[in-house]
């Protein structure tokens, strides 16, 4: 193997685990800080300057927690349940390009883990719903009521809206005639995806909101009923991971809408400044990411039978019938 | 339905761009009202002497037994408080204290009065016992430091005529 590979993929791994782990960090800030700015509060602005070493407060705080382990719990499922919950998030970003390719000194890189990986929308949906074993097994290895029931109702959640999310997928993989992401995002040089599918993208965005379990479908975790759902048992560094799962799962499925429907790292002048790329679609993520935070703030958490409701019986119908309509629409059209 | 989830976008949304309530609390200071209740102060009279005269009345109202009272004999050589007794250990604890203001109500005297202070902050539980000397008002500008000689027969009642500092 040429070794100059491997330094290359050490690097972008280590690009995509820093890219994740601040970005995290520095969501639950924006998140707060948003939060408040929509209650007319200020948020928090005490550890450095404007609050920006809150994350690394948190952490810190966090590290030192006390770890406790249920005694009934079954403690080696309940130790990997947060592990197998915060990869996903972390090897999902992998198929992503954050750029056009770029070459330094006579050497051509994609600005992509893996590279062009041809069934790269595949691997997305294949890995996206890997992280439901990890919370379903937290809230059945917790030996807790609450946090059974949040497993159960995770699982559900996924499975339901799984589907969606797949029948979202389908329409850019339809207009693009390829499953690889950079096929599909270069499609989108004349007009992004969202134009052509409106319907497709608000299907989507409800689908990967329900996918990572964020207001109003919070139902895994829903405060009052369940207390936390399916960690309430868990402490210290592993309740992080839990968090570092959802918010590593927020920022990733931005960069999935971005990439399918917002014309991914597509803007003007891309083309001569390649490194403008990665710029746009970091604009387009934190749009998406803003807007998921609106919406926590905005909407009351939805019933869970309606949640069940909401999926089966009218975003399934209307996610096949945009799929029949953009299928023929295709065929007639003769190609996109 | 629709048109009302976007309605309620569009006021979260706006209530973004309005000034925020929020007081920055320690540089800004939200003022309380005239009758807020917080930690207490032990009062005097215009002439130095102390309210108080160790009734324990305080101690027996209060509902979170935080108070701890001791009296003892007043002299005329050696007099803090008019009548016959003063409070020689004058203790509250911080902790327990619920800031009801029964004791307040109790004081014959009206020697305990609830102050406008509620920056009440201990390290350590033993910092949360605010004893007499935390708690008694400064002598004012008319009056002496007790314990005080005073005549004989001046000051027997333990409710006298006398002057609030103003």
């Amino acid at each position: 193997m040429d070794p100059a590979l491997l330094v290359e993929w050490l690097v972008k791994s280590g690009v995509i685990i820093f890219l994740i782990l601040t970005g995290f960090a520095y969501l639950t800030l924006f998140e707060r800080r948003v939060l408040a700015r929509i209650q007319v509060r200020i948020g928090p602005n005490r550890a450095g300057p404007l609050g920006l070493l809150q994350p690394l407060a948190d952490g810190i705080k966090l590290l030192f927690k006390e770890e406790v382990i249920p005694d009934k719990a079954d403690k080696v499922i309940f130790i990997l349940a947060p592990v197998l919950t915060v990869i996903p998030a972390f090897v999902l970003l992998a198929v992503i390009p954050l750029g056009p390719e770029i070459s330094i000194l006579g050497r051509s890189y994609s600005l992509s883990l893996a590279g062009d990986v041809n069934v790269g929308v595949l691997y997305l949906l294949a890995v996206a719903s890997i992280s439901v074993y990890g919370i379903v097994l937290a809230g059945w290895s917790s030996n807790n009521k609450y946090a059974l029931l949040g497993g159960l109702r995770s699982a559900a959640q996924m499975i339901s809206y799984e589907l969606v999310l797949g029948l979202a997928f389908i329409g850019p993989i339809l207009l693009a005639n390829s499953m690889s992401l950079k096929d599909i995002i270069q499609a989108q040089s004349r007009v992004w995806f969202i134009v052509l599918q409106p319907i497709g993208f608000l299907l989507f965005l409800v689908a990967s909101i329900a996918e990572v379990n964020r207001a109003p479908f919070d139902m895994p975790e829903a405060e009052q009923e369940l207390t936390a759902g399916y960690h309430v048992e868990y402490s210290g560094m592993k309740f992080a991971l839990f968090f570092m799962a959802e918010y590593g799962k927020m920022i990733v499925v931005s960069f999935i809408t971005a990439s399918l429907f917002l014309g991914g790292y597509l803007g003007p002048f891309v083309d001569k400044l390649p490194l403008l790329g990665p710029i746009y679609l970091l604009v387009k993520v934190t749009l998406i990411l803003f807007f998921m935070i609106w919406v926590r703030a905005t909407w009351p958490r939805i019933r869970y039978d309606r949640l069940m409701a909401l999926g089966w019986k009218v975003l399934l119908p209307i996610g096949l019938l945009n799929i029949i309509i953009t299928a023929i629409l295709v065929i007639l059209v003769g190609g996109y | 339905m629709l048109a009302a989830l976007l309605k309620g976008l569009w006021t979260t949304l706006r209530s973004m761009f309005e000034p925020p309530v929020t007081y920055q609390y320690p540089e800004v200071k939200r003022p309380v009202r005239d009758r807020y209740k917080g930690r207490h102060y032990l009062q005097r009279y215009d002439n130095g002497l102390e309210k108080c005269i160790g009734c324990s009345l305080c101690a027996v109202a209060c509902p979170a037994d935080a108070i701890f009272v001791e009296s003892s004999e007043n002299t005329d050589e050696n007099r803090y408080s008019p009548g016959e007794r003063y409070a020689s250990t004058y203790e509250i604890n911080m902790l327990r204290c619920i800031f009801c203001g029964y004791c307040e109500d109790a004081c014959p005297t009206e020697a305990i009065v609830l102050g406008h202070n509620y920056e009440l902050s201990f390290t350590n539980r033993r910092d949360a016992i605010y004893t007499k000397d935390m708690l008694i008002n400064p002598v004012s500008i008319a009056g002496q430091p007790t314990p005080m000689k005073v005549e004989a027969g001046q000051f027997d009642r333990a409710i006298p005529e006398m002057e609030d500092p103003k």
